[in-house]
């Protein structure tokens, strides 16, 4: 046996879930794909007495695709990669979710487990801020929406409560004149980001850029707005000039971590090239 | 991200330099907690009083017996554990045996009728996909989940179908012209080695 002893459950409905973790308070942690959750017990960092599986809760699986893109938060990297709605109407968050990991993570892992969370090198935490996403909870007292930028507290802390369930992720299906893209430089072992960067533009009818919004992740300890990098864009022509002044700015005003991997000074350098690419393909695709 | 444990940090994990979890090395009374699941693996149905800390890889190796399923790197890195959950290749060192409560499950020991070869071990046999073989049970489910979603595939996407699979004695030549022979076979093809 490689994890401590816990009691398990598995609830059907999301109230069920909710009733069981305020029965049972910090001794509770809630397991859904297990790709983050599973290996911390394996090595016993973390040992909650009681595990709460909201992965048979059949009201957490659906994707509604319409004016919004409505992902529930039980929805599977694989099942969001392999949605057409999401492909036509958010291609950059399936293309997100297809590097995450491999096929049999991606079978697993669950993007509202992803986004509780926050691993400071998970990928959907800058695309959900570039795209200025939400996801919504439900605890005892309800329901309520958390905005993208008020989610990321510090290193693995969001601004859910303990007793709180994420039940849906919330993202803009792009129109015409908007664009978004994903890019990252991975780990080659187990895909995490060393370095990712997520941007969204929206153009004007004269085609300069009338709103932008670039996040980093994996090179500090949370996912972050890019503010310097985005007023770099906003109002310019989106030429090559504009591109680089973004990239230019962008990663000079956040915390940066460093491990064997890759130093601290290398990720700040790579948050400027990442930041190129990912803006360059976000205004290559609102331009098409 | 970094993670330095040692006994020196006195039980605090740190990751260059910042506190992430405080943990104790203390013993744990362990509370006896027992599920009891039905799962149906290989077509037979079984029902086992397990704890729920079971992990899928040790519920088929340890109440089951089926040994073909490898545990390789125990970080969900390696694909030695890979199985079929529900159609699906999951990493059976990732999932606890309770979470497969109700589903199907295929192993490498029933992928093909006893004493008959599916043809992707065919084909790792006749192009020599495997050295010492400890990776070959994750390989051949990870590709079998593979060809059934992509009939055709190209090197290329079996080289990135295979990704969460890691072999270190022969390097990756031989198992895609290994898939390659399986899926052409698959197709009806004439095949050879």
């Amino acid at each position: 046996m490689i994890p401590a002893s816990f009691a398990y459950h598995a609830p059907q409905s999301v109230a069920e879930a909710v009733s069981l973790l305020e029965q049972h308070g910090d001794e509770a942690k809630i397991l859904a794909g297990g790709h983050s959750l599973l290996p911390a017990l394996k090595l016993r960092l973390s040992q909650p007495g009681v595990l709460i599986d909201i992965s048979r809760i059949g009201e957490l699986q659906g994707i509604h695709v319409g004016s919004s893109i409505e992902i529930g938060a039980g929805a599977t990297y694989a099942a969001v990669a392999g949605h057409a709605g999401v492909r036509s109407g958010c291609a950059v968050l399936a293309e997100c979710v297809e590097q995450i990991g491999d096929i049999q993570v991606r079978n697993r892992g669950t993007v509202g487990g992803a986004l509780a969370h926050a691993d400071p090198a998970a990928d959907l935490p800058a695309v959900l801020l570039a795209l200025g996403g939400s996801v919504s909870a439900q605890g005892p007292g309800g329901s309520r929406t958390i905005a993208a930028d008020d989610l990321f507290v510090e290193m693995l802390t969001t601004a859910l409560e303990p007793n709180e369930v994420v039940t849906k992720v919330t993202v803009p299906a792009l129109g015409k004149g908007e664009g978004a893209a994903y890019s990252k430089l991975k780990h080659p072992a187990s895909r995490y980001a060393i370095v990712g960067v997520a941007a969204y533009v929206k153009l004007a009818a004269d085609g300069s850029v009338a709103a932008a919004r670039i996040a980093v992740t994996g090179a500090g300890p949370k996912a972050e707005r890019q503010s310097a990098a985005e007023a770099a864009l906003v109002g310019s022509a989106g030429d090559d000039a504009a591109v680089a002044a973004a990239a230019a700015a962008a990663g000079d005003d956040m915390e940066y971590l460093g491990d064997i991997h890759a130093s601290e000074d290398y990720r700040r350098a790579m948050v400027k090239v990442y930041t190129r690419r990912a803006v360059a393909a976000a205004l290559s695709r609102a331009r098409a | 991200m970094a993670l330095l444990m040692h006994p020196a940090n006195n039980g605090v994990l740190q990751a260059e330099g910042h506190t992430l979890v405080r943990f104790c090395w203390q013993h744990i009374e362990e509370v006896s907690k027992v599920s009891t699941i039905t799962v149906t693996v290989n077509g037979k149905t079984y029902t086992n009083d397990v704890e729920p800390r079971t992990l899928l890889v040790h519920y088929l190796r340890e109440h089951l017996n089926l040994t073909g399923t490898h545990i390789g790197c125990d970080t969900s890195q390696c694909g030695a554990c890979v199985v079929h959950v529900n159609g699906q290749s999951v990493k059976s060192c990732t999932m606890l045996a309770v979470q497969a409560d109700g589903a199907s499950v295929t192993t490498i020991e029933g992928i093909a009728p006893a004493g008959e070869l599916h043809p992707l071990q065919e084909g790792f046999w006749e192009c020599h996909g495997l050295q010492c073989g400890y990776c070959t049970p994750g390989m051949i489910m990870a590709a079998a989940d593979l060809l059934q979603h992509n009939p055709s595939p190209s090197d290329d996407e079996i080289r990135h179908g295979l990704e969460g699979n890691l072999c270190r004695c022969t390097g990756y030549h031989n198992i895609v012209r290994a898939v390659q022979y399986a899926a052409a076979k698959m197709r009806g093809e004439e095949v050879s080695a």
